[in-house]
C-alpha cells in the first residue's frame, strides 16, 4: 500500500530525514519509534503533504501511484489519514459540521452519494460511541477549550468516520492519561481490518501495550535504524533508545516488509 | 473645495424646502434651515476632518445628487427580489427612493398603541407628536451629509411603540433605490422611533438597489428607548457596490433600558455609519454588535460613539470585519465615559480578517475616561486565515477554497450568532458562503 524509497527531506534547509526506506501493506500496523528529533513526526508530516516539508531526494508510492504529486487534499481524499499530535482549534466551525463537510468531499472525490443530513447523523451516532464521546462534543467548535485527551478522541473520532486506507498516528499517546489511552487504542483497535494500514509514531512504548503492532521500526537521526516485531519495542523499553545506537541493525532497512 | 456643488445643494434646498412635507410648518422649517446652515457652515467632510481622515468623500461630492422624486407607482412588488424572497413575518414598510410606497407595504394588524406610519404624512398632518422628537437625539455638531439629510428630509417612518407595549413582530423598514434616473439621485430617508416606558419592539431597516447604479443614500435614523424599553434594532445595508451610502443612528436611552444595534454593511462603493449612543440614565445597556463584509473596491467605514452620560450603564460592543480583494474598512470605536458615570462597564471589541493582500483596514479604538472608578476594555485585531487551520481542514479532504470560505464562516460566526433573528443569520451565512468564499473574490489579488 505505502512503499517509502530512501526519502529524504528537509524543514527550512536542514536535512531531517536522510534515506527512509519502509514498506507497509494493507492490514498491517506498524510502528514507528525513536528518540526527540529522529524524524518521526517530519515523516508523518511529509506524508500528509504539509507546506515547508521539502522533498530532496527519494520517493513515496501510495497504491502505485507518486503520493509526493497530491495535493493534501488529494492524499485525504484518496484514503490517508494523519491524526495530528497537535491538532489544531478552530473556534467557529462546529465539529459536527467539519466531520460532514469531510466526509462528504472525500465521498464525492471517491464517487459516492453525499450523506444527507438523517442519514450522516445517524453515522455519526455510532461512530462517537467508538470513542466513547458525549453528544455535546458534536456541536462544539473544532477543538476548541477541549482538554489534551478530548483532542485525541476527536482526532481517532475523524479517523472513525473518514474510514481511511492509511492511517498515520502521530504521537496519539502523547499527553494522554492511561483511560483516555485505552480509549484512543480501543477506537483503533475497532478499524483494524485487513484493508487498512495503520502507522503509529509514538515516543514510548506504552500505546504498543493496547495497540498491537506488526512491525515495529527505530528511527535515528532521520533513517531507519532497526526494525523487528513488537519485541523490539519491549526490548527498547528495557534499555532505552541508546542501546539502539550501540546495536544498530545495518541491514534492516531494506529488509523491512519483506 | 466643493464650494460650486455645495452651492448647488442650496440653491436646490430654496427652491424646494417650502414644498417638502410639513414645510408650512414653522418649527419645521427651522428644522430644515438650521440643518442648511450647518451645511453651509461646514460643507463636505475632508480628509482633514478628524473623523474623516480615511475615508475621502470626493466621488460623492464632486457632483450634484438631485432629490428623488416619488415614484413609486412605477414599481410593482414583482420586481422586488427582496420582498419576493423576505420569509421574514413582519410589519413592513417599503420606501421607494426615500418615499413611502404603501402599495408595497403591509401595516395590518398593529396592536393599539402601536404607530408605524410615514414621516411625509406624520409632517404633514400630526407635526405638533413629532416637535419636541425630531433632531433631538441627532448631535449637535452635524456633519454636513447629517446637516443634508435634516435640510431635505422627505419621508421615512415614525414610529412610536406605546407603553408597555410588546410587539411580536419585528417593524421592518425596506428601502429600495431603482438608481433608474439619468441624473444621479440622493434620498433622504428619515426614521424617528420611540420606544416608550416598558415597551419591546424589533426594528429592522434594510437597504437594497434595484439596478448597479450611482445614486447616493443619506440616512438618519433616531431612536428614543425610555424607562426600562427593550429594543432590538437591525441595519442591514446591502446596496449596489456602485452606490453612496451615509447613515447615522442616533440613540438616546433611558433608565434601566436596554437596546441591542446589529450593524451590517455589504454593499455600496463608499458606505459610511455614524452610530451614536447616549446612555442618559442610570441602569442603561447598549449592546452594540457589527459586520463589514467588504470586497471588489468597496469602502466601508463604521463610526461608534458610546457617551456613558451617568452612573451604572453598560456598553459592550463587537465589531468584526471581513475584507477580501482591493476593499478598505475603517472602524472607529469611541467611548467617552463622562465625570458623572460611576461604575461604567464598557467593553469594545473590534477584529478584522484580511482575504488579500491589497485588502486594508484602519481601525482606532478610542477611550475617553473623566471618571474614575469604571471597567473599560477594548482591544482591536487585524489577521489573515491562519495557515495550520487551513492545512488541518485539507487534510480532513476538504478543498483550500471550501477550507477559506469555512474558516472565514466561522471568523464572523460568533457576531452573526448574536443576531437574534435566524433568517439574517441564514442570508448572512449565504452571503459569506456564497459571494465571498465560493472563490469569487477570495483572492481578490488578481
Amino acid at each position: 500500500m505505502l512503499s517509502i524509497r530512501n526519502l529524504h527531506a528537509s524543514v527550512e534547509g536542514n536535512p531531517i530525514l536522510k534515506g527512509i526506506d519502509l514498506e507497509v501493506r494493507a492490514g498491517e500496523v506498524h510502528a514507528i519509534m525513536g528518540p526527540n528529533g529522529s524524524g518521526k513526526s517530519t515523516l508523518a508530516n511529509v506524508l500528509a503533504g504539509r507546506d515547508g516539508y521539502d522533498v530532496t531526494e527519494g520517493q513515496v508510492l501510495y497504491r502505485d501511484k507518486n503520493l509526493l504529486e497530491f495535493s493534501v487534499e488529494e492524499r485525504a481524499c484518496e484514503g490517508i489519514f494523519l491524526a495530528f499530535q497537535y491538532p489544531v482549534e478552530i473556534p467557529g466551525v462546529s465539529n459536527l459540521y467539519l466531520l460532514k463537510t469531510a466526509l462528504n468531499s472525500v465521498r464525492k472525490h471517491q464517487g459516492m452519494e453525499e450523506l444527507s443530513a438523517v442519514e450522516f447523523l445517524k453515522l455519526i451516532k455510532q461512530k462517537i460511541k467508538l470513542v466513547e464521546m458525549k453528544e455535546e462534543f458534536l456541536h462544539r467548535s473544532v477543538n476548541e477549550g477541549f482538554s489534551g485527551g478530548e483532542k485525541k478522541r476527536n482526532e481517532i473520532l475523524q479517523l472513525a468516520v473518514l474510514e481511511p486506507s492509511l492511517a498515520i498516528l502521530d504521537e496519539t499517546d502523547s499527553g494522554l492519561d492511561i483511560d483516555a489511552l485505552k480509549v484512543v487504542a480501543h477506537g483503533v483497535n475497532s478499524l483494524r481490518n485487513e484493508q487498512r494500514a495503520i502507522i503509529v509514531v509514538t515516543h514510548y512504548q506504552r500505546l504498543l501495550d493496547y495497540i498491537i503492532p506488526d512491525k515495529v521500526h527505530v528511527l535515528a537521526n532521520g533513517r531507519v535504524v532497526k526494525s523487528g516485531d513488537r519485541t523490539l519495542a519491549l526490548e527498547l523499553e528495557k534499555h532505552g533508545y541508546a542501546w539502539v545506537a550501540q546495536n544498530p541493525d545495518a541491514a534492516a532497512a531494506p529488509a523491512v516488509g519483506s | 473645495m466643493f464650494e460650486a456643488v455645495q452651492q448647488d445643494y442650496v440653491d436646490v434646498y430654496k427652491g424646494v424646502a417650502s414644498g417638502l412635507p410639513g414645510g408650512s410648518v414653522p418649527w419645521v422649517r427651522r428644522v430644515r434651515d438650521s440643518g442648511l446652515s450647518r451645511f453651509r457652515e461646514v460643507g463636505f467632510p475632508t480628509p482633514r476632518d478628524e473623523d474623516w481622515k480615511y475615508t475621502n468623500v470626493r466621488p460623492i461630492a464632486k457632483q450634484p445628487f438631485a432629490p428623488a422624486l416619488d415614484s413609486h407607482n412605477g414599481i410593482d412588488a414583482t420586481r422586488l427580489e427582496i420582498l419576493e424572497n423576505n420569509v421574514l413575518d413582519s410589519y413592513r414598510c417599503v420606501f421607494v427612493n426615500g418615499h413611502f410606497a404603501p402599495g408595497l407595504s403591509d401595516l395590518d394588524q398593529l396592536p393599539s398603541g402601536v404607530v408605524v406610519m410615514s414621516l411625509k404624512d406624520a409632517l404633514n398632518y400630526r407635526a405638533e407628536e413629532l416637535e419636541t422628537e425630531l433632531g433631538r437625539c441627532a448631535p449637535s455638531q452635524l456633519h454636513g451629509f447629517a446637516a443634508l439629510n435634516t435640510a431635505f428630509l422627505t419621508d421615512g417612518a415614525y414610529i412610536r411603540i406605546g407603553r408597555d407595549c410588546t410587539l411580536q413582530r419585528p417593524i421592518e423598514l425596506i428601502y429600495v433605490s431603482t438608481g433608474d434616473s439619468e441624473q444621479p439621485q440622493v434620498s433622504y430617508p428619515r426614521n424617528l422611533a420611540i420606544a416608550e416606558t416598558g415597551s419591546r419592539a424589533v426594528i429592522l431597516e434594510r437597504y437594497v438597489s434595484l439596478e448597479q447604479s450611482r445614486y447616493l443614500t443619506n440616512a438618519i435614523t433616531e431612536l428614543v428607548a425610555r424607562m426600562s424599553a427593550k429594543v432590538d434594532y437591525y441595519k442591514l445595508q446591502e446596496e449596489s457596490a456602485k452606490a453612496f451610502h451615509v447613515c447615522g443612528l442616533f440613540l438616546h436611552q433611558d433608565r434601566d433600558s436596554t437596546v441591542t444595534t446589529n450593524n451590517i454593511a455589504m454593499g455600496g462603493a463608499i458606505a459610511r455609519t455614524d452610530l451614536h449612543v447616549s446612555l442618559n440614565d442610570v441602569g442603561a445597556h447598549s449592546t452594540l454588535n457589527g459586520l463589514y463584509i467588504g470586497m471588489g473596491k468597496q469602502h466601508i467605514d463604521n463610526h461608534t460613539q458610546v457617551d456613558h452620560r451617568v452612573a451604572r450603564c453598560t456598553s459592550d460592543e463587537f465589531y468584526k470585519g471581513v475584507l477580501a480583494g482591493r476593499s478598505r474598512a475603517v472602524f472607529h470605536g469611541r467611548i467617552v465615559v463622562h465625570q458623572d458615570a460611576q461604575h461604567t462597564d464598557a467593553q469594545q471589541r473590534n477584529n478584522n480578517l484580511l482575504l488579500s493582500r491589497d485588502a486594508e483596514v484602519d481601525t482606532k479604538p478610542q477611550l475617553e475616561i473623566y471618571a474614575d472608578d469604571v471597567k473599560c476594555s477594548h482591544g482591536a485585531t487585524v489577521g489573515q486565515l491562519d495557515p495550520d487551520s487551513i492545512f488541518y481542514l485539507r487534510s480532513r479532504g476538504i478543498d483550500e477554497t471550501s477550507a477559506r470560505s469555512l474558516l472565514t464562516y466561522a471568523f464572523a460566526n460568533d457576531v452573526i450568532n448574536r443576531f437574534a433573528i435566524a433568517s439574517i443569520r441564514h442570508e448572512l451565512e449565504h452571503h459569506l458562503t456564497q459571494t465571498l468564499l465560493h472563490g469569487k473574490h477570495i483572492e481578490g489579488t488578481v
